[in-house]
């Protein structure tokens, strides 16, 4: 049985979902950031690496379905080089986009990985005031 | 790669005798139960065979058996049905917090329209306690309707507790027994039910069959309006075929329900202690003994069923889960969440249900995949790193 007799996600999706991109943790990393709740059934945590402004590094740890996990991955390649500015551009829609679509009920998983990328950026821009 | 079927609680392969019993139905003898020709008469035959078939088994008379789509339909047809023709007597349900979604969700419509329903907790096996049924019903109480066995974590209910208060108190009494019929022994009199829900491709029948049992006397509305069929109890012409098909599985069922049960409680058995010995954190919902011969429901911790689910089936293994990350709701199983399970346990569950075609081999399968696939979703897992 091959992965697109799964028709739920795109043939995209399963592949990051099989091979994650940048799992785990980053020592002492610029920014955290850590939405989502048991309830909903998905957690999710990005770290990121910042230097001169630009995200040098990703990773992430990710409690959840199977979107939920593609959309950690997918976001993870798509922050990592880019600067602040430009990452702060990057819509749930856009995540979604770069997985060749999400099934409708899966795209809260889309603005879970959005909201990650936004409060680890806040997280950053917080711990560079305060030093 | 093989494939592994373990999901047989949410259908059923169609046994090839059942398949072989129902092609004549589909082809020559296609006639319609109401026709008065030969053809027609042929067909009512067979739909009256099988009728009373069916009632043998449940300890039942013929005539107390009603065809419907489904045990869907068998269940609201018994809930609305027994409400729209009682509401004189009172407008009180009783019911558990574990229903199948084709209990609750009637009943649900009926509090729409100003019905009072009791939902009543359950323990941390999923039991009912039939003293609490007894407290729920008062003068207002039309009915009490609790599932034989759970189809999500497989524990059997007190039915026939629940059935001798239900008569004391002159109280209808339907039971969903779609996850029952076939399985385990089920008698409407020894269970003291008015009314109870079947289907047949739970059993190896074919989709889109099913019947209520309406003991002589209950008074129910008919769903459905047209024609005579059924006494008058369900309009639309029978699903001769899908009937025909639903008498051959019980037949089988006769044969072999209580060698197969027997073998399963052994092969569920070891598959409870196999996974809860060789990964760590493994917890088993539903009761220990007073469950469904084929059902084994677990809740692997640090991880979500869905993801778990996937990397299963990339390896041939179907099951299901109790998580629901699709449900409009994203909230996990009511089920789970009535025993008390946290919601991250019951999005971490996963339901195997076995059947006629398991094997050792293949819950040998199971254990050689599973280990690994939550070993590498526990090492994505942020809530494993949280408790460190």
């Amino acid at each position: 049985m091959s992965a697109d007799t799964w028709s739920l996600y795109s043939e995209k999706v399963m592949e990051h979902f099989r091979n994650p991109r940048n799992v785990g943790e980053i020592e002492n990393p610029d920014g955290t950031g850590h939405v989502g709740n048991p309830v909903c059934g998905d957690i999710m945590e990005l770290y990121i690496r910042v230097k001169n402004s630009v995200i040098t590094d990703a990773k992430f740890k990710t409690f959840g379905c199977g979107a939920a996990i593609a959309t950690s991955s997918m976001i993870t390649e798509m922050i990592k080089g880019k600067s602040i500015e430009e990452a702060l551009k990057i819509s749930n829609h856009a995540v979604a986009e770069a997985l060749d679509g999400l099934p409708p009920i899966k795209m809260h998983c889309s603005v879970l990985a959005e909201e990650a990328l936004r409060s680890a950026i806040n997280d950053y821009l917080n711990n560079r005031e305060k030093r | 790669m093989k494939r592994v079927y373990l999901d047989y609680a949410a259908t059923t392969p169609t046994h090839p005798e059942v398949v072989t019993a129902m092609l004549p139905y589909l082809n020559d003898t296609f006639g319609n139960p109401s026709s008065i020709h030969s053809l027609g008469q042929e067909a009512k035959r067979a739909v009256e065979g099988v009728r009373k078939t069916i009632a043998a088994f449940i300890g039942a008379a013929a005539d107390e058996i009603v065809f419907t789509s489904g045990g869907t339909e068998a269940d609201n047809f018994a809930i609305k049905g027994v409400a729209y023709a009682n509401e004189h007597r009172g407008n009180h349900i009783v019911t558990s917090s574990i229903e199948h979604h084709a209990v609750i969700e009637p009943l649900k419509f009926l509090e729409q329209r100003g019905f009072k329903v009791t939902y009543l907790p359950v323990d941390q096996y999923g039991m009912v306690d039939p003293q609490d049924v007894r407290k729920a019903v008062s003068e207002k109480t039309i009915l009490i309707s609790v599932m034989h066995a759970n189809n999500e974590i497989g524990t059997i209910e007190p039915i026939a507790e629940i059935g001798t208060i239900a008569k004391e108190r002159g109280v209808y009494f339907h039971t969903d027994a779609v996850q029952t019929v076939g399985h385990i022994p089920v008698d409407v009199n020894e269970l003291g039910v008015d009314l109870l829900a079947m289907s047949a491709h739970k059993l190896y029948g074919p989709k889109g069959v099913g019947a209520l049992y309406v003991r002589k006397g209950t008074k129910v509305a008919p769903l459905m309006h047209g024609g005579e069929q059924e006494q008058r109890r369900r309009a639309s012409t029978e699903n001769v075929p899908g009937i025909v098909g639903f008498g051959r599985a019980v037949e089988l069922a006769q044969l072999e329900m209580n060698e197969e049960a027997a073998r399963l409680i052994y092969l569920r058995d070891q598959l409870t202690r196999d996974l809860i010995e060789q990964i760590d954190s493994v917890r088993l919902n539903g009761h220990p003994r007073k469950r469904l011969p084929n059902n084994v429901n677990v809740s692997i911790q640090f991880v979500e069923g869905e993801s778990m689910l996937l990397n299963l089936d990339m390896e041939g293994i179907a099951v299901s889960t109790g998580s629901a990350c699709s449900s409009s709701t994203l909230a996990p199983s009511h089920v789970l969440l009535a025993l008390g399970l946290l919601p991250e346990q019951a999005h971490g569950s996963l339901r195997f249900t076995l059947g006629r075609e398991t094997t050792k081999e293949e819950i040998g399968r199971v254990l050689e995949v599973l280990p690994p696939i939550v070993a590498k979703l526990r090492s994505m897992s942020p809530l494993l790193r949280s408790r460190a």
